[in-house]
């Protein structure tokens, strides 16, 4: 079993990026789970939510403490405390951000994607999640990325639909393919 | 067909295959988006049904006893202090006898405010009348949704569905929705025999002497006990329909012959089997799933905890005073049997507080250290309060 953790703002799509994470397992007949850890949400206070994916129905329904992998949609959420707190040794982070980070730990595998940016290009808004969704598939290679291309089909239509779809087609290029399909095993 | 859906997705279609005739709901927190999605089902010419936004969830459980009575199948949703807020009502619905369901997305009740899951609301409205199921997952939920129909309406008693807030209602995960053949011929068009009409008239709700008081007390009673039976009858039989069952009044998993039993409702059941898989105990464990609270299946518990040397109740509300509020019941329940098991009861994941994984052996050692019928709320960390209050 995987599991994932979201770090991100209220407003940048924290729960509908897990939820459509989880929704594209089921597109490979595997199993997904998606909740977030909601609390008195406003834009821009940090928000978290929880992935798991197996090839079984997935019973536990506490949060994901040890998880394999984090995705942070804001840089700055780095430097709050307890965001990277129980994540695998030898776990990957992927970050939204313009530049290369280095200095977080050399127990982690870090990654970048200058999500916002992307998504202010081909969206017009800066909403950095299905960019992210593509890159972190794209380096786990956990899920095809036509699972998500899917998953997201099956929940929004038009041109919200036909840019997202454009999105993750450029984000995908953009991080190396497979490069942390090794690290998945070692982790999970 | 297993569809990725959130609960709360899930309930909204559950309850449209239903084909219910009047919704009320106030449509502001506590509310989940049940409701909001209902609205859309209903706005999008998906489902022909009045729709009935109110002021208040008083208001909501007026409306929906007002359309029960008038011979329509209603519906409604609500969570924490919107329960509170019902609760007149919810006693009117149930002393009137009238079929209903409810689902109640439960959570914490203030103050200090919580907006997280527990199970206080529900258990504060035990006493008035209603049936009620608690749902271990979102399949269950749905699958309990229309059995709930069934059953409210067989036996002219209001269903209340009980399912974790947050922890179901905001969880996506694989759930299968049946087909509305399959919920039609479950569910045939209904009517109900004491229908509020011009051409027969009736009183309902009127004053009742004390010379029939206790009679209408007795009979609402009885009807709650014998609700039992259409409760299982429910469950097998929509489990031919659809091929799942969920144990009727409870279920039982794990060792049937386990000298420990560990006994609660909800969605904590779920964590509970991981946890037994992810940390093997030495002595083999028995789990009991309470689905039904009310009626209080007596000779059930007593059956599922037959041999059982001891029986740890987990429950997710308290009785502050008192303490267990499933603990006390099932301690009477055991009260009659011949060898009686130690009993241990602890509330857990209060105010949404996380069921960690390890639940299994930390429920064991809580249990071996404390001194039996004592009742804890596990992992308080007592340096956060006063002396006087540790």
């Amino acid at each position: 079993m995987l599991e994932i953790r979201i770090h991100g703002r209220g407003g940048q799509g924290n729960v509908v990026a897990a939820y459509l994470l989880a929704a594209a397992a089921f597109e490979v007949n595997r199993y997904g789970q998606a909740f977030p850890n909601f609390g008195a949400e406003r834009r821009g206070a940090p928000v978290t939510a929880f992935v798991r994916i197996k090839d079984s129905p997935i019973k536990r329904r506490n949060q994901v403490q040890t998880p394999d992998f984090l995705i942070i949609q804001d840089e700055a959420l780095l430097h709050v405390p307890g965001v990277l707190d129980g994540l695998k040794p030898g776990g990957g982070i992927l970050v939204n951000a313009r530049q290369p980070i280095s200095g977080i730990s050399n127990d982690f595998t870090v990654a970048t994607l200058p999500a916002t940016g992307l998504a202010q290009k081909i969206l017009g808004r800066p909403v950095p999640n299905t960019a992210l969704l593509a890159a972190f598939l794209t380096l786990t290679d956990i899920l095809p990325l036509d699972a998500l291309n899917q998953a997201l089909g099956r929940r929004f239509q038009g041109k919200i639909l036909d840019n997202n779809l454009a999105l993750i087609a450029e984000a995908a290029t953009q991080v190396p393919q497979a490069a942390w399909a090794d690290l998945q095993t070692e982790v999970a | 067909m297993l569809e990725a859906l959130e609960g709360s997705q899930a309930l909204a279609r559950a309850v449209a295959l239903c084909r219910p005739q009047v919704i009320s709901a106030y449509p502001i927190t506590p509310q989940t988006h049940i409701v909001e999605n209902i609205s859309k089902l209903v706005a999008d010419g998906k489902l022909d049904c009045e729709f009935v936004s109110v002021e208040s969830e008083f208001s909501a459980a007026s409306v929906a006893l007002g359309a029960a009575m008038a011979g329509s199948r209603a519906y409604t949703a609500s969570a924490s202090q919107g329960i509170l807020l019902m609760a007149e009502v919810l006693y009117n619905i149930a002393g009137s006898r009238v079929p209903l369901v409810l689902t109640c997305a439960n959570r914490a009740v203030s103050s200090p405010l919580s907006i997280w899951n527990d199970q206080q609301d529900s258990m504060s409205v035990r006493d008035a009348g209603w049936i009620q199921l608690y749902c271990a997952d979102n399949q269950e939920a749905v699958d309990t949704t229309i059995q709930a129909y069934r059953i409210a309406e067989r036996c002219e008693l209001p269903v209340m569905v009980c399912v974790d807030g947050f922890t179901l209602t905001h969880t996506l995960e694989g759930i299968d929705v049946p087909e509305p053949e399959q919920v039609d011929g479950f569910l045939p068009a209904y009517q109900f025999s004491r229908t509020l009409t011009p051409t027969n008239p009736i009183s309902m709700g009127t004053l009742v002497s004390p010379d029939f008081y206790p009679e209408a007390r007795h009979s609402h009673h009885q009807a709650l006990l014998n609700a039992a039976t259409e409760i299982i009858a429910a469950d097998e039989d929509w489990g031919e329909v659809c091929g799942r069952r969920y144990g009727g009044l409870l279920k039982t998993m794990g060792d049937p012959e386990a000298k420990t039993v560990i006994l609660s409702m909800g969605s904590v059941l779920g964590t509970l089997q991981a946890s037994l898989q992810e940390y093997p105990q030495q002595e083999s464990i028995k789990l009991v799933q309470l689905r039904c609270f009310r009626p209080f299946p007596r000779q059930a518990i007593q059956q599922a905890c037959a041999g059982a040397e001891r029986v740890i109740v987990l429950e997710r509300a308290l009785s502050p005073g008192s303490g267990g509020i499933v603990g006390n019941e099932v301690l009477a329940a055991l009260s009659e049997v011949e060898t009686r098991p130690q009993l241990f009861n602890c509330a857990a994941g209060l105010g949404g507080r996380d069921i960690p994984l390890d639940i299994v052996p930390r429920l064991l050692d809580a249990a071996s250290q404390a001194t039996p019928g004592h009742f804890q709320i596990l992992d308080v960390q007592l340096d956060k309060l006063p002396q006087e209050d540790r």
